[in-house]
């Protein structure tokens, strides 16, 4: 599903955002990323979902070559990729339902499509009953579950989620992941990044560690470093 | 490639579907962007307004020179020709040329003012009445009206009879009372130049002012433009609702034009009515015709949606989502 190569990513003040990175992410799989801030978790996900380009090395996604990747084609690689904020990032002038919806207008699926897949998505995340509300009038955890089922409507095989629970207290973040779980279990691969190490550790799923650009860990779960 | 066919599958998986959905998201687009636009209605009716004024100014003086033309076209046909004979012509010499001349082919008739009846006239109307008394001879040649049979009442043709009148060993001026109107009409064709030139001027101000109004408007809906781009939007998707409110802004303009011109013609035509009147004239303002208002919103339009295409195209492309 995911496969680096060798990928680096500079800046052109001099940072480096990645170097070298290679790895390779199976289809279904649901794997954590974590690391300091600045370690370039982000830069990882902005690769995949191309909001940046790697300056080397190979980087296929969904059986794409991105670095081949036409600027037109874009929208169509994005399309197959669902992103999670931390900061959510809705339209504060629509309402819950719109946002949702966004995804499928954007790729022209018709009005009774998207009502239908727009309410499935909604139900999933328990928020049916706000599909009229402004997203302002929802709390931080509401807002993240519209995020996701934003993420998840147009049924992307890749979803990605960048601290998806960075603003959320423990228990919310437990439901959070509880939904991704989810997910995974209907056959979407996630990436998900964060820094809450108790989290990681109690979902017992694959962790990649980041540290200043650069992989050094990647831990496979398996009986001995699972649990709490 | 694989994921070359993949695209393409998507895209003639949209293609199939497309021309009913398409359909439904031009117009939603087009509803909501005129709603957008309503929402904001004191900064709409002002751009609109502003665009409005600006191609009222050539639309007006168009319908303007339209008027003019008619004028001058109408006197067109009522060319007359004047023969200023010599000092020296006696009025019975004047009179027997004047016979000689009603037996021209080309001519219909003559009329004939001997230096006599031409001082009474100008004692009359001039006022220089004790000037004249000083004199001691007329100092007014007689003056003979040609007026040309129908066929030769052209500009080319009277021109023709013209230079023929002025071989007469008798004739010192032939003057072809045509001459002021051609020179009215050409002064109209350079006004019309003038017009076209504004009109030119005009459009490029309504261009800048449409797209500076979305260049804004692109400004404000940044992040909405970015979120939009990270769901996969394609430009087309993006643009679509700015090239709309363009195309509503000129639109609207144009509507504000042709309720400025038909206010200032209904508003004109009283007065000059009456002027008209007082020529003993049955002219009428004209006002706008249908052509002219179909052009004037087709234009309008297609300023306003070209004015946002700029805007879009130089903006747009700028916002990237990081």
């Amino acid at each position: 599903m995911i496969h680096f190569d060798n990928v680096s990513k500079r800046y052109p003040g001099g940072h480096t955002g990645l170097s070298n990175v290679s790895l390779r992410i199976e289809a279904e799989e649901m794997v954590f990323l974590t690391g300091h801030s600045g370690a370039g978790k982000s830069t990882l996900l902005k690769l995949i979902g191309l909001l940046e380009r790697p300056s080397t090395g190979q980087l296929h996604v969904n059986d794409r070559n991105l670095s081949r990747l036409k600027r037109r084609q874009i929208p169509y690689h994005r399309r197959d990729v669902g992103m999670i904020f931390q900061d959510h990032r809705l339209l504060h002038d629509r309402t819950v339902f719109d946002n949702v919806a966004l995804p499928l207008v954007v790729a022209g699926v018709g009005h009774k499509e998207i009502g239908r897949r727009v309410r499935a998505a909604l139900d999933k995340v328990g928020l049916l009953h706000k599909e009229r509300s402004a997203p302002i009038t929802l709390s931080g955890g509401e807002q993240q579950r519209v995020g996701i089922a934003r993420a998840v409507v147009s049924k992307p095989p890749l979803v990605l989620a960048d601290e998806p629970t960075g603003n959320l207290d423990p228990a919310l973040s437990e439901e959070i992941m509880e939904l991704f779980k989810q997910f995974n279990q209907v056959g979407v691969t996630l990436l998900i990044a964060s820094h809450d190490i108790d989290l990681l550790n109690r979902m017992q799923k694959r962790i990649l560690t980041l540290s200043k650009g650069q992989l050094v860990d990647d831990i496979k779960p398996g009986p001995a470093d699972g649990g709490e | 490639m694989i994921s070359s066919r993949g695209l393409l599958m998507a895209a003639s998986k949209r293609l199939l579907k497309a021309p009913q959905i398409w359909l439904q998201r031009h117009a939603q687009v087009a509803l909501s962007s005129l709603g957008r636009m309503a929402g904001n209605q004191l900064a709409t009716l002002m751009t609109c307004a502003v665009i409005g004024i600006a191609l009222a100014m050539p639309l007006g003086l168009h319908v303007m020179l339209g008027n003019l033309q008619r004028i001058s076209g109408a006197w067109d046909s009522g060319a007359s020709i004047s023969v200023f004979l010599k000092q020296t012509v006696s009025d019975e010499k004047a009179a027997s040329l004047a016979k000689e001349l009603r037996l021209h082919q080309r001519i219909e008739g003559v009329e004939l003012i001997t230096r006599e009846s031409a001082l009474e006239e100008f004692q009359q109307l001039s006022g220089y009445a004790d000037a004249l008394e000083a004199l001691d001879s007329n100092p007014l040649p007689a003056l003979l009206i040609v007026q040309p049979k129908a066929d030769y009442t052209t500009a080319e043709t009277a021109q023709l009879l013209v230079r023929e009148l002025k071989l007469l060993p008798d004739a010192d001026i032939v003057q072809l009372d045509l001459q002021w109107v051609r020179r009215l009409q050409a002064i109209t064709v350079i006004a019309q130049r003038a017009v076209v030139v504004l009109a030119a001027l005009l459009g490029m101000a309504v261009l800048l002012i449409v797209g500076n109004t979305i260049r804004l408007e692109i400004q404000n809906r940044r992040a909405e433009i970015e979120i939009t781009k990270l769901i996969g939007a394609t430009n087309a998707f993006i643009r679509r609702p700015f090239l709309y409110t363009g195309f509503w802004y000129g639109l609207f303009g144009g509507i504000i034009a042709w309720l400025l011109v038909a206010i200032a013609i209904t508003l004109l035509s009283g007065p000059i009515a009456n002027l008209a009147n007082l020529y003993e004239s049955s002219f009428s303002l004209s006002s706008l015709n249908l052509s002219t208002v179909a052009s004037l919103l087709l234009g309008s339009s297609l300023l306003g949606l070209a004015g946002s295409w700029l805007a879009v195209g130089r903006h747009l492309s700028a916002i990237e989502p990081g």
